[in-house]
């Protein structure tokens, strides 16, 4: 099984849903940070790390010995990140997107591969929880290579969670792409309503089971509710707006810890979308 | 030309409802939204869209099946496995690197452009703005950024007016980097959680990666008073002044609510009224003036 946790708009609780559903489930679990600009997941899990990857991405270097300066990597590379220039072959390797093509197309085997630095990948275990995340290099401007990293730990025999980023573009595209089931997180607000919207235009590329938790349900007005309805979105949770809530987010605590009657309901919330689950996948095959 | 930026690294901190409680205080100026992404300034300010225009990204790959003869060479040489088996194209995989459009023997690749988004010039009861709306799931989203960037500043050159506010994307990646290039500063609006210090200290190295110089608002302060406290210190650390600490107040949701800023949801309370005195100090602020220097004519005399 694998849930991904989305929603268009940023702060409605994406981070809050899937930590507290990992902590609340008593099964082997898998919470995979895809948010890898800004993770969070880990200042509420506190995961002991136990391995610190380094993650790399190649880039064209010139080999100026073999380089007859025909032009050919310059001119396959549609990133600007080669130019020839006064008998000189200059290369920007942060434009690079690692195609290759620059590679292949050298016929004096004058172009070859270093690499730059994407990222890091930190790994280890919240107690039952295995924790992944990853986190973009300061000025790292591709997230979706290093997100793709970040799945390479996705074990199917387990419940893996994903928390996606923020927006409707290719890292949260990247993120949920491939998963079982995605739990969009919004809140009752002009804002939350029209980033959900594009969030579930998003989800519909892809047909995936999507499933609403609406966030400070009693902020705002009836138009979340009013569309999910219209829309057929099934509306699975509704976390009433608490300050007492917001004070334990913003020490780090977890709801279903300092506040238990919430574990039931992080359970109720599993089950919830493992019957939509299994409701699809039947549908798939009748 | 000033621009600001307003930024936040973590989402929902309430850079949308600053940046437009900010048009309602200045004058002469262009508004920009750079979350082409999920952008919502608009729900703000109710633009009447002027100029509507089409976004051009890249190309994308596309196999003709009647000249395809399955060589396969096309899916050896594509590092995103972009090619599928039937020699179809993902286009959710496709990078639009062209390689296999150049490499394949048959010419059977073609590489349309696509339309990946627009982008509007509008008027508002703030003056001009100039905003866009990427298609769902599109790459080039920092492209984008930096078109509707650079549109707003010829729009003010255009009108003479010196100063740009955008609103930016969260996070600190490509459109995060694209919107504060040659920015002369940002604002970096925090929340006093673990997750707004940890998300504003990343944001912040990012801008002195790119050379930028930065202020901190604390929005919802009261929340967590030793939070707030911690984004101080952390502030100091990374030589950015805190310009202002703004309540936790519902009002912000309700003036959303009815499409508003908050200062003219209810100009006279508490919170407008730090929101207000935020901008005072950013406006003055020697970042947003002579480069860096608050009285540069006193100096110079």
């Amino acid at each position: 099984m694998i849930i991904s946790i989305a929603s268009g708009k940023g702060g409605t609780g994406k981070t809050t849903i899937a930590t507290n559903l990992a902590f609340s489930l008593k099964t082997d679990t898998i919470l995979l940070d895809c948010d890898v600009e800004e993770p969070n997941a880990h200042l509420f899990l506190n995961p002991k790390f136990e391995k610190t990857e380094v993650v790399y991405t190649p880039v064209p270097k010139i080999d100026a010995q073999k380089c007859t300066l025909c032009g050919k990597c310059a001119e396959i590379c549609r990133f600007n990140s080669i130019a020839v220039l006064q008998g000189t072959v200059l290369t920007f390797p942060e434009l690079c997107h690692s195609c290759g093509g620059c590679v292949a197309v050298c016929s004096e085997k004058a172009v070859f591969e270093t690499k730059r630095e994407l990222g890091t990948i930190e790994t280890g275990y919240s107690e039952h929880i295995r924790f992944v995340h990853g986190r973009i290099r300061i000025g790292e401007a591709m997230a979706p290579p290093l997100i793709r990293r970040v799945k390479d730990y996705i074990d199917k025999t387990k419940i893996n969670i994903i928390d996606a980023p923020p927006g409707t573009s290719c890292p949260v595209i990247t993120a949920m792409k491939n998963t079982d089931f995605v739990l969009l997180v919004t809140e009752p607000t002009p804002f939350g309503l029209h980033d959900l919207i594009l969030a579930i235009e998003a989800v519909k590329i892809f047909n995936i089971p999507c499933g609403l938790v609406i966030n400070r349900s009693d902020m705002g007005d009836n138009r979340v509710k009013d569309y999910a309805k219209d829309s057929n979105i099934p509306i699975l949770m509704e976390i009433p707006f608490e300050r007492k809530i917001a004070e334990i987010y913003s020490k780090g605590e977890l709801i279903a810890s300092a506040m238990p009657e919430f574990k039931e309901k992080f359970l109720d919330l599993y089950r919830d979308i493992s019957e939509i689950v299994q409701r699809s996948k039947k549908g798939c095959e009748n | 030309m000033r621009e600001l930026v307003v930024l936040s690294g973590k989402g929902g901190t309430g850079k949308t409802s600053l940046a437009a409680a900010f048009a309602s205080f200045a004058k002469d100026k262009i508004l920009c939204d750079a979350d082409v992404d999920a952008a919502d300034l608009h729900l703000l300010t109710n633009p009447d869209i002027k100029q509507k225009n089409d976004f051009k990204g890249g190309g994308i790959a596309v196999i003709n099946p009647d000249k395809c003869n399955g060589c396969g060479i096309c899916r050896q040489l594509c590092r995103f496995d972009a090619v599928k088996e039937n020699y179809e194209v993902d286009k959710t995989e496709c990078e639009g690197c062209g390689v296999c459009v150049d490499f394949c023997p048959e010419k059977a690749i073609d590489f349309p452009i696509k339309k990946c988004g627009e982008w509007y010039i509008s008027d508002t009861r703030f003056g001009k703005m100039v905003h866009a709306r990427l298609g769902i799931a599109e790459e080039n989203s920092g492209k984008l950024v930096a078109l509707v960037r650079q549109e707003a500043k010829k729009l003010a050159e255009n009108n003479s007016f010196d100063l740009i506010i955008t609103d930016g994307p969260p996070g600190i990646g490509c459109p995060v980097i694209a919107s504060i290039s040659g920015a002369s500063a940002i604002l970096i609006v925090a929340e006093p959680t673990v997750s707004g210090l940890h998300d504003l200290e990343r944001v912040a190295d990012l801008a002195s990666h790119f050379n930028i110089s930065g202020m901190i608002c604390i929005n919802k302060y009261d929340l967590n008073i030793e939070k707030t406290l911690e984004i101080e210190e952390a502030g100091k650390k990374k030589n950015m002044s805190v310009v202002g600490k703004i309540p936790f107040d519902p009002i912000f949701t309700k003036a959303m609510i009815c499409g508003k800023t908050i200062c003219e949801y209810d100009n006279k309370s508490e919170t407008a009224n730090a929101v207000k005195a935020v901008w005072e100090k950013i406006i003055s602020s020697p970042d947003m003036n002579s480069k860096g220097i608050l009285d540069f004519n006193n100096i110079i005399k």
